[in-house]
C-alpha cells in the first residue's frame, strides 16, 4: 500500500512541477502586462486630457491601429509601389535583422580566430592586442562615419558596425577565457595523450564556450543599437532608417511604430539568444557552475 | 612493466622569479612493478609535485626520474594521473569521458563506446554511461576518472589525494573498490594522501616526505595481510608509528607557516 501511494507520489511529481511552473508564467505575465500597462495607461489618459501634443507624443491607440496607413514607409525601400502590410514590415526587421545577425555570426568567427592565435603565438599576441585593447572602447556608432566612407550606404556599412561592435570585445574575452580554463582539464587530457592541437578542439573551445556567449549576450545590445544608428544616419533602409523618416516628414505615428517595433524585435533576439545559450550549453546551466 | 627509479630529484618552481620554491630536495626511490606506495607527508611537502614529475607534466630541476629504465620525457598514456579536483569534463557524457583517450587515439566511435562500456561496469557506473558529470556524485566522478585512466590500458596509476574531498564513507568504499582492482592487475600505484589511516590500509610501503622542502624521512613496509582489518593492534601500531614520524614535521612546517604569515603581515 505504502510502496503504491509512494510511486502515485512520484508520478504526481512532474505534473506538480510543470503546474508550478505554468503558475509562476502567469504571475510574471502579469506584472508585464501591468508594468506596460500603466505607462501607456499614463499616456493614453494625458493625450486624452489634452495634456500632451499628440502630434509629438501620439497615443499608442493611434500609432498602432494607423499601422495599415504606415504600411509603404516600412518597405525596405520608400517609394515602391504597396504591396501587402505584414509582408513590409517584415522586409523592414528582416533588413536590419539579416544585418544584425551576419554582423555577429562574421565577428564572433574573426574574434575566437583572433583570440585562439593570440592564444598560441606570444608574438601575434603582443603585436596586436595593445592596439585591440585601444580599439574596444569605441562605441560601434562612433564607427558608422568610417564605415559608410568605406563601404558605401548599404548592408556593407551597417554590417561592418555590428562587426567591431562584437569583435574587439569578443577577441578579448576569448584569449582572456582561454587563459583562465581550468589546469585540470587541459592536464587530463595531456596525461591522456591529447597533442596541442586536440587540446585546442576538446578542451579549450568546449571549456570557453560559455564564457563567450555570455560576452556575446551583453555585446548584442550594443550591435543592435550600432545597426540602427547606421540605419538612421546613412543606410536608407531597414528599422532605422523608418524611425528617422517619421521625423523628417512629421509623421510621429510612424517613429513610434518603429521604435516599438525596435523595442520588440531587440527583447525577442534577446529572449532567442538566451534559449540558444540554455540549448548550446545545457551542462552548464544545469551544473550552476 | 611499470618501474619506477627516481634519483636525486629536485623541484624548484618559479626558476629565476622572485618566488621561488623549493618543493622537493634530493629525493631518491623506486617502486617496483605492481607495488602499491602510498606517499605521506604534511601539506606542501611536494607531494603532488612528485606526481606531477612522475607523470612527465612537468620536468624535474635536476636529478632523473626513469619508467621502465627509460627516462620520462613527457606525459604518457601508460602512467595516468588521477586528480583530488574532479577532472571529467562537464560537457561530455559519463562514458564519453572514458573514451576520451581512445577518440585522441583515433579509435571509431563504435569501438571505443564499446571499450568504455567494459571498463564502466568493471567501476559499476555502466547506468550512469549516459549521464553527465554533474548528475554524478563525487564518488561516481573518481570512479569515472579511474574508469578513464583503466581504459587506455594504463599500467601506472598516479592518484592525488582522488578520496580526500569525499565523506568518511564514501572514502572507505572507495578505498575497498581501488583494491578490488588493483589486486591481481598488475598494475603499479603511487598514491598520495595525508591520511594516515587511508596510507596504512592501502600500502605495500608507505613513504613518508618531510615538509617543505620535501624529502625522504623513512619507508616503512606494511605487513599485513589483506583485507586489513582497521582496528586490529597491528593496524594501530603503525598508525602510532606513522603519527610519531609525521609529528615532528607537522610541529615543524606549521611553525614555519606562522612564522612566514607573521613576516607577511610584518612587511605589510
Amino acid at each position: 500500500m505504502s510502496v503504491r501511494a509512494g510511486m502515485a507520489a512520484a508520478l504526481r511529481v512532474p505534473s506538480r512541477a510543470s503546474s508550478l511552473r505554468f503558475r509562476w508564467f502567469v504571475v510574471e505575465a502579469g506584472w508585464w502586462v501591468l508594468s506596460v500597462g500603466i505607462v501607456i495607461g499614463i499616456w493614453e489618459i494625458t493625450a486624452a486630457l489634452g495634456l500632451i501634443n499628440t502630434i509629438i507624443l501620439p497615443p499608442p491607440h493611434k500609432f498602432v491601429a494607423e499601422i495599415r496607413d504606415q504600411s509603404q514607409f516600412l518597405m525596405p525601400q520608400p517609394g515602391v509601389t504597396a504591396i501587402p502590410l505584414h509582408f513590409a514590415v517584415f522586409t523592414a526587421i528582416g533588413a536590419s535583422l539579416r544585418r544584425v545577425l551576419i554582423g555577429l555570426l562574421l565577428g564572433s568567427l574573426a574574434a575566437v580566430l583572433t583570440g585562439s592565435l593570440a592564444f598560441y603565438l606570444w608574438l601575434f599576441r603582443n603585436l596586436t592586442f595593445p592596439t585591440i585593447t585601444m580599439l574596444a572602447p569605441i562605441a560601434p556608432a562612433a564607427w558608422i562615419p568610417l564605415a559608410i566612407l568605406a563601404f558605401g550606404m548599404g548592408d556593407g556599412a551597417a554590417i561592418f558596425v555590428v562587426f567591431v561592435g562584437i569583435y574587439f570585445t569578443l577577441t578579448l574575452a576569448t584569449l582572456n577565457s582561454m587563459n583562465n580554463v581550468d589546469q585540470v582539464y587541459v592536464n587530463t587530457a595531456r596525461v591522456l595523450g591529447a597533442s596541442r592541437r586536440q587540446i585546442m578542439w576538446h578542451v579549450i573551445f568546449p571549456a570557453i564556450l560559455p564564457n563567450l556567449f555570455v560576452v556575446l549576450r551583453m555585446n548584442f545590445f550594443a550591435a543592435w543599437m550600432g545597426v540602427l544608428a547606421a540605419e538612421m544616419v546613412g543606410v536608407r533602409t531597414g528599422l532605422g532608417a523608418v524611425v528617422v523618416m517619421g521625423r523628417q516628414m512629421m509623421n510621429m505615428n510612424l517613429t513610434f511604430l518603429g521604435m516599438a517595433i525596435i523595442g520588440l524585435v531587440g527583447y525577442l533576439l534577446d529572449v532567442g539568444l538566451g534559449v540558444l545559450q540554455k540549448r548550446v550549453l545545457w551542462w552548464r546551466s544545469a551544473a550552476r557552475v | 612493466m611499470g618501474e619506477i627509479v627516481c634519483t636525486n630529484v629536485t623541484k624548484v618552481w618559479g626558476v629565476g622569479t622572485t618566488r621561488e620554491v623549493a618543493a622537493l630536495e634530493n629525493v631518491s626511490f623506486s617502486v617496483r612493478h605492481g607495488e602499491f606506495v602510498v606517499v605521506i607527508g604534511p601539506s606542501g611537502c611536494g607531494k603532488s609535485t612528485l606526481l606531477m614529475l612522475l607523470s612527465g607534466l612537468e620536468m624535474p630541476t635536476g636529478g632523473t626520474i626513469t619508467y621502465d629504465g627509460k627516462p620520462i620525457t613527457g606525459p604518457d598514456a601508460d602512467r595516468s594521473l588521477i586528480f583530488q579536483q574532479p577532472s571529467l569534463f562537464p560537457w561530455r557524457s559519463t562514458i564519453d569521458n572514458v573514451a576520451f583517450g581512445l577518440q585522441l587515439r583515433g579509435v571509431p566511435r563504435k569501438e571505443r563506446r564499446q571499450q568504455a562500456e567494459k571498463f564502466l561496469r568493471q567501476v559499476g557506473l555502466r547506468e550512469f554511461a549516459n549521464k553527465h558529470p554533474h548528475e554524478l556524485s563525487g564518488g561516481m566522478q573518481q570512479r569515472a576518472a579511474i574508469a578513464r585512466a583503466l581504459c587506455l590500458g594504463a599500467d601506472v596509476l598516479l592518484m592525488d589525494e582522488p578520496f580526500a574531498a569525499l565523506d568518511v564513507q564514501t572514502r572507505f568504499h572507495m578505498q575497498s573498490f581501488l583494491l578490488d582492482i588493483w589486486l591481481g592487475s598488475g598494475k603499479t600505484v603511487v598514491f598520495v594522501t595525508h591520511h594516515i589511516d587511508e596510507a596504512a590500509y592501502l600500502a605495500d610501503r608507505v613513504v613518508i616526505f618531510t615538509a617543505r622542502p620535501g624529502r625522504l624521512l623513512d619507508s616503512v613496509d606494511i605487513d599485513m595481510p589483506r583485507p586489513r582489518n582497521v582496528i586490529s593492534p597491528d593496524f594501530e601500531r603503525y598508525r602510532a608509528l606513522f603519527v610519531e614520524r609525521l609529528r615532528s614535521e607537522v610541529t615543524r612546517a606549521f611553525q614555519e607557516q606562522e612564522l612566514a604569515e607573521m613576516l607577511d603581515t610584518r612587511i605589510k
